[in-house]
């Protein structure tokens, strides 16, 4: 009942970012709704990045993006979730991974001791990530390339995004490791209604999770269910063989 | 002050603190070293020490503008100059054009060199070379008050920005996902360390401030494995250095900023070693 009534979405509108050597995003129009993982391709070079960093608010582009709640209500500061491709940070930063979940929670530095409570959200935090609990303590520096994916995953998703963005999330991870985290990624996708856009070379995934897919190169070139997308000609001349034939 | 004064008399009637100026210079040392043990976690955590070298070279260029206009206290022009200098390089940095070491070296050169030039021209330079080695035992009251107003203050930005700090430092486009205003967070740390370097200067010296802002944080890098470990060890071995550091200047009869940086390098090693052995034992 909350699935059909839940309006959220994120419409982007005529985005384009153009820096000192020309246009590197072209009129970009794309719509992602409630629940939708909206699977972003293209060859290397495209503008993938370039889309999930004016997203982010991190460059500025002309054009539109409009987010809407779940009474369709406009989001003037949306909360976005953010899972990096591998995060470039110093691994031998003194920072834990309860450090960085509870900066992203609270005003309180993590310098002074975390209140029981905050200790106890963040530890919630990492179950519904599907990590253990015992990483709290721990070093990010020390953690396992699917370890550190799922920490990335928690932090981003508290509070509840308006918008996941998930860039190649799992390219440091084992291939085991990759289905829990898409299947996770999935369940996360049924109970919250959140929209998601992924970013991803691997055709197989991307046909396995997503629900559209978006080919991109400076613009939209082409979008819609990912079988249709996958299988035509111009997927095909970029990555080759369609997927599963 | 008298009733600080006594105070000291009362809780530690040593030889070292018969003297007014060795009083002060305690002062002045037990608000400089935590300031820079909390702000060189973050100047070290971002890789950003190459940039407070810098704005501790550009100070020079900011006597000999106070110099050249005629303002009698040195540290107004030496902050204006050093916010202008930091702000500079921030902007230059986000074009992306050089790396960030290119673009704080030509800077940091440029800055140290138009001080030379400039004082060579209009002052003599020799009259204020004092500036390069610096000199705690002249501290007065009215700067100690100054240095515990700035303490303050970074205490209150501390409480308010440090995790806007940490992600910002950690990975921008995590922290910019979390609505974190990653220029102004940056900028902001830039003026921080503009106005620490710029007034502590006068006591601590252009060639060794630096070292001053890295080796606790360094040093505490090597023990700490959480945030909170990091600013404690940091802003301990800084007090243990300079306090230390102090006495033994006035027990050895040397320069007590060159001798504060010496225990800061001894402490150092060791916490390298007590790093090493723990992850030894692990």
């Amino acid at each position: 009942m909350q699935e059909k009534s839940c309006r959220c979405s994120v419409e982007i509108r005529d985005l384009t970012v153009k820096k000192h050597d020309g246009v590197i995003l072209d009129h970009i129009n794309l719509s992602v709704h409630h629940a939708q993982i909206l699977a972003l391709i293209g060859r290397n070079g495209a503008g993938k990045s370039t889309l999930l960093k004016a997203l982010l608010g991190r460059i500025p582009y002309e054009g539109n993006v409009t987010f809407q709640d779940h009474d369709g209500r406009v989001v003037e500061k949306p909360h976005i979730g953010y899972v990096p491709q591998q995060l470039a940070f110093d691994r031998s930063a003194p920072v834990t991974v309860c450090d960085l979940l509870c900066a992203g929670l609270q005003k309180r530095p993590v310098w002074l001791r975390p209140k029981r409570a905050m200790r106890e959200k963040a530890a919630s935090m990492l179950q519904i990530a599907g990590a253990r609990e015992e990483i709290l303590d721990r070093r990010l520096g020390r953690l396992s390339g699917g370890e550190l994916q799922r920490v990335l995953l928690a932090f981003a998703l508290e509070p509840m995004p308006d918008l996941l963005l998930l860039d190649e999330p799992v390219s440091a991870v084992d291939r085991k490791g990759i289905q829990q985290f898409y299947d996770l990624v999935t369940s996360m996708r049924e109970e919250y209604h959140m929209p998601v856009i992924l970013v991803s070379h691997d055709l197989s995934h991307v046909q396995k999770y997503a629900t559209r897919v978006a080919l991109l190169d400076r613009t939209i070139l082409m979008e819609g269910d990912p079988d249709d997308v996958l299988r035509s000609e111009q997927v095909r001349d970029i990555f080759g063989l369609p997927v599963g034939l | 002050m008298d009733v600080i004064y006594n105070l000291i008399d009362t809780i530690l009637p040593f030889d070292w603190t018969a003297y007014i100026f060795m009083k002060n210079a305690l002062l002045a040392v037990l608000l400089i070293t935590p300031l820079f043990g909390l702000v060189g976690t973050v100047v070290v955590s971002n890789h950003m020490s190459f940039f407070s070298d810098a704005l501790g070279h550009c100070a020079l260029t900011g006597i000999a503008v106070g110099v050249m206009i005629g303002i009698g206290n040195y540290m107004i022009s030496m902050m204006g100059f050093a916010l202008l200098f930091a702000l500079c390089i921030s902007a230059v940095l986000e074009t992306g054009t050089s790396s960030a070491d290119t673009v704080i070296g030509v800077f940091s050169a440029t800055g140290m060199a138009l001080g030379i030039v400039l004082l060579s021209a209009f002052g003599g330079f020799s009259k204020y070379s004092a500036y390069l080695v610096g000199d705690i035992l002249t501290v007065q009251p009215a700067e100690i008050a100054l240095l515990l107003g700035v303490l303050v203050v970074v205490l209150i930005l501390w409480v308010f920005f440090y995790n806007s700090l940490l992600l910002t430092g950690l990975n921008e486009d995590l922290a910019a996902g979390k609505k974190i205003h990653v220029k102004f967070v940056s900028r902001l740390f830039s003026v921080i360390v503009a106005v620490i370097v710029t007034i502590s200067i006068k006591w601590v010296g252009i060639l060794i401030i630096n070292s001053l802002l890295v080796l606790p944080a360094a040093s505490a890098r090597n023990v700490a494995s959480s945030s909170r470990g990091y600013i404690g060890y940091s802003v301990l071995f800084s007090m243990i250095a300079g306090i230390s550091g102090l006495i033994l200047s006035y027990e050895l009869g040397t320069s007590a900023g060159g001798t504060i940086v010496l225990v800061s390098a001894v402490l150092f090693f060791l916490s390298w070693l007590w790093g090493r052995c723990r992850r030894g034992v692990r």
